[in-house]
């Protein structure tokens, strides 16, 4: 049996990402900028692609700027903010512990040039408090940056709430969105958000492209200069039918967002009740406010690239924050952020289904993470500790 | 997968000297589990010879293979020629394993020369 469960690092194209962007490859290659018919072609889907995405999340045309994906798009709304607060002496910015290291990074670089970070504690359950985000705010406060959903353990956050406290403290409100786009309602008018990042792969579009919505009225600093397109915000010929795609897919994952979230909902509770009968194990993050698709749990005794790769020979794809499967000496900062210590945090796998998958697979991953938990275990001399007592559990 | 070798697959897949010995004549253990890597090397010592050695792991794939490996490179072997198992020779044996990973190779080598160290301690000890 064959199951892909790494919806969250990436997902298969739909037939309908395909088809627009096989379509739009044969039939649309001028270059949008050109004046003949076959480029202005080109440039009316770019268009099309630019009002059906805009529509989705309740934004103007004008106000979604076409990227290389979301992490372009994170560094752009953060360089965008941070320049807006520079002119004005505000120097401070507001974050959480726990974002994708394409904000973290990013932010992390502003700090040493001089800006001082609030790092939002992100507590057991996973979630930033909004009133922790309200003391947090000063005078100097130029920007707030909280995603829509962890990428890691897939724990939503309260973006409404947060994007009123900013509203009413004038402070901009950017949110790195790329988990929750094509998998949870947005809207950035109610929900106040001034600026968004979005991946096109997260939702079954095509990889290297993706959009930032910016308010209109926030000036827009620009990552790439050279020609004008994308109203000189973003340089370079665009990506055709990466756009063309891209606006499909999420088309097409809104059209089926109730459906498909009842159903991955479902497989994930039954995913997490079976995994949490094996013994001193752990869910990540807060059981339910969370992706319908996501599951994150902490084995211990044992290490987590060593699951990834015999779930692999039994043909699971998944993942973990284990250090050994990123190459840093450190296991997941999201794990750390949610105060699982660095021996618990390796025993990570994180499960992220889609919505092809069925109870038969959700039985066979239940089955396969079970037998490999105890062969690992079985010759673990951490798990032989705790079985003596010379070790005290972590996890209950 | 591409990210391992053949030799380093089969030994995780299917570690040779897996599991413990009872009043073993020497025990070493190395690494932590902060670190996200254990290994505990237990050896049964005749006549200055290894005439069994087991092991237990909590790692990676690597660390699970270079365990495994490195038992099977002194299983037999004059604990003098034990004493001079080098990671860069478990290393190689596995077919070269990833830069990143290098470290699982020491820590087999490490893990040895600690088991060993502990038989000497307890000879000195009898005597």
């Amino acid at each position: 049996m064959k199951v892909y469960a790494d919806n969250a690092a990436t997902t298969k194209m739909s037939k309908a990402a395909i088809e627009a962007m096989t379509d739009c490859l044969d039939n649309c290659y001028g270059n949008p900028s050109g004046f003949y018919s076959l480029a202005q072609r080109a440039k009316e889907r770019v268009e099309s692609a630019r009002r059906e995405i805009a529509e989705v999340i309740n934004a103007e045309p004008r106000e979604i700027i076409f990227t290389s994906g979301g992490s372009e798009a994170d560094n752009q709304a953060i360089l965008t903010a941070a320049n807006i607060g520079k002119s004005k002496g505000k120097m401070h910015i507001i974050t959480s512990a726990f974002e994708h290291h394409a904000v973290l990074h990013t932010i992390k670089k502003l700090e040493k040039s001089g800006f001082s970070v609030t790092y939002l504690p992100v507590h057991e359950n996973g979630i930033v408090s909004p009133e922790e985000l309200e003391q947090a705010i000063t005078e100097q406060t130029c920007f707030v940056s909280i995603m829509s959903a962890n990428n890691e353990i897939g724990t939503i956050q309260p973006i409404s709430e947060i994007g009123a406290i900013c509203k009413k403290h004038g402070v901009i409100f950017h949110t790195d969105a790329v988990q929750a786009v094509g998998h949870l309602n947005i809207d950035v008018k109610s929900q106040n958000i001034d600026m968004l990042s979005a991946s096109a792969h997260k939702f079954h579009g095509p990889k290297g492209v993706g959009f930032l919505y910016v308010r209109k009225g926030i000036r827009v600093s620009t990552l790439i200069e050279g020609g004008a397109q994308e109203k000189g915000k973003r340089a370079g010929t665009e990506n055709v039918a990466g756009i063309v795609s891209m606006a499909a897919a999420l088309k097409e994952s809104v059209k089926n967002m109730e459906k498909d979230n009842a159903h991955m909902r479902e497989i994930r509770d039954y995913l997490i009740k079976g995994l949490s009968e094996i013994e001193h194990s752990a869910l990540n993050g807060d059981a339910k406010c969370r992706l319908a698709g996501n599951l994150n749990f902490s084995f211990e005794g044992i290490e987590g690239e060593s699951i990834l790769i015999l779930l692999d020979q039994k043909g699971i794809c998944a993942s973990s924050g284990s250090a050994c499967t990123s190459g840093a000496l450190d296991p997941s900062h999201v794990l750390l952020a949610i105060g699982r210590v660095h021996d618990v945090a390796h025993g990570s796998l994180r499960l992220t289904v889609g919505e092809d998958i069925t109870k038969e697979q959700a039985d066979y991953i239940i089955d396969n993470v079970k037998n490999i938990v105890a062969h690992l275990r079985s010759f673990s001399p951490v798990w032989r500790d705790l079985k003596e007592g010379k070790r005290q559990y972590i996890l209950p | 997968m591409a990210l391992y070798s053949e030799k380093v697959m089969e030994h995780f897949l299917n570690p040779k000297n897996v599991g413990i010995i009872e009043n073993a004549d020497g025990v070493g253990e190395v690494g932590n589990a902060r670190c996200g890597d254990i290994m505990k090397m237990y050896l049964k010592i005749e006549d200055d010879t290894i005439k069994d050695v087991k092991f237990e792991t909590f790692g990676c794939a690597s660390a699970i293979a270079s365990s495994s490996m490195a038992t099977e490179m002194i299983k037999g072997k004059p604990v003098s020629e034990a004493m001079t198992l080098t990671n860069k020779a478990v290393a190689e044996a596995l077919d070269g394993l990833p830069a990143h990973k290098m470290h699982c190779s020491v820590l087999a080598e490490e893990a040895i020369k600690k088991a060993l160290e502990d038989y000497d301690n307890k000879k000195e000890n009898k005597k």
